[in-house]
């Protein structure tokens, strides 16, 4: 009959040894190269949409907001946000006209990586930088969107506007904004958003790529008749 | 011993999840993608402490009473073994609790979770004929 002392023995060889083989997996799992996915449909939380309603620009006074639903990854995105929306930021967000509220509308069946450049940008806004990010994703829209490995673009684009590498992969890695960018999109497919981009002006919905000079003219008929003319 | 080994494996499923949560681990290995929508939801806190660093915290505990109770000085009904059977029941409860946030509030199952649930059901299970068979052998 074998010693009870050394069957103990043997069961802490055993035991140590799944906890060698435990511990190497976890150190295995934090230390190989991420891999990035942002869930959609996720249960929106109250911290997800507290003191949130979007990335703004403009001033808080503005007589008028607009709200864009947009796709990053959608090409005609893209063109509003290269071709219209510098002319856009000049004549209405910076002449105090407009206060333009930008909101994450992903398409995921047609895009693949829409969510994920959401997020990439909702990680530079944790440090300041969401409209370099939000601009440097659009600019290089072709290169991503057909990359094998996205989530490197994204981080490419983050480490070139300056932002801290270790707080963006934190963030990237654990979907830190998964919930918000729902939100979003959950609050577009309420108000029944039919494609990207489409604007909210003055609670009506404008799909499609909105030339600047309509969109003035939009904006004029909305503003007080005591506000100045719009500067061109 | 069965019980120490169920604890270590339950620990290190409580760490995945942890590490995930924390940002550590890029994706988590889930076919289905419920377990992200589980780790990611409002209900993945308890009383404001992440839920899987509070499974770290109990299995830790289980293990260790779980290898005291084998040692020389705690054989028979030790408080160890009882200890063992009270957390690990209150541990089911709990579990219970969860399995319903998945169920009926989140609406996603976490395979991990229910690997987790199973391993507390058979601790309970296997703490539970111990503590009896021991006292039987001391009456």
């Amino acid at each position: 009959m074998a010693h009870p002392r050394s069957g103990l023995s043997r069961f802490y060889l055993l035991l140590g040894a799944v906890a060698l083989a435990g511990v190497a997996t976890l150190a295995w799992l934090v230390w190989k190269p991420k891999s990035v996915s942002i869930p959609a449909g996720v249960v929106v939380g109250v911290t997800d949409t507290s003191g949130f309603r979007g990335y703004l620009l403009g001033s808080d006074a503005a007589p008028v907001e607009v709200t864009e639903y947009a796709d990053y990854q959608c090409p005609a995105c893209r063109d509003f946000e290269l071709v219209q929306f510098p002319t856009v930021r000049r004549q209405l967000i910076e002449s105090g006209q407009v206060r333009w509220r930008y909101r994450d509308f992903p398409l995921d069946g047609a895009h693949r990586y829409a969510r994920m450049a959401a997020h990439a940008a909702a990680c530079a806004n944790d440090q300041g930088k969401y409209w370099e990010m939000h601009r440097a994703i659009y600019d290089r829209q072709s290169e991503w969107s057909v990359a094998r490995d996205a989530a490197g673009r994204f981080r490419d684009y983050a480490t070139a506007i300056g932002l801290a590498g270790a707080d963006y992969d934190s963030c990237m890695s654990s979907a830190r904004y998964a919930g918000r960018i729902q939100a979003s999109a959950n609050e577009g497919q309420q108000l029944g958003v039919p494609a990207t981009p489409t604007f909210l002006i003055g609670g009506r919905l404008y799909p499609g790529v909105m030339a600047s000079d309509s969109m003035r003219a939009v904006v004029q008929r909305l503003l007080p008749a005591a506000s100045p003319p719009p500067t061109p | 011993m069965g019980v120490a080994l169920l604890s270590l494996a339950g620990l290190f499923i409580s760490a995945y999840l942890y590490l995930f949560k924390i940002g550590k681990i890029g994706t988590i290995a889930c076919g289905a993608g419920g377990c992200e929508t589980v780790q990611l939801s409002p209900q993945s806190r308890f009383l404001g402490m992440e839920v899987a660093l509070i499974g770290i915290v109990g299995y830790g505990i289980l293990l260790v009473l779980a290898l005291l109770a084998l040692q020389p000085g705690f054989t028979g009904p030790s408080w160890p073994s009882r200890l063992l059977v009270w957390l690990s029941g209150a541990a089911v409860l709990f579990t219970g609790y969860l399995t319903y946030l998945e169920l009926f509030v989140i609406r996603a199952i976490c395979r991990y979770c229910v690997a987790s649930a199973v391993i507390i059901a058979v601790i309970l299970l296997l703490a539970a004929t111990d503590l009896r068979r021991s006292r039987r052998l001391a009456a």
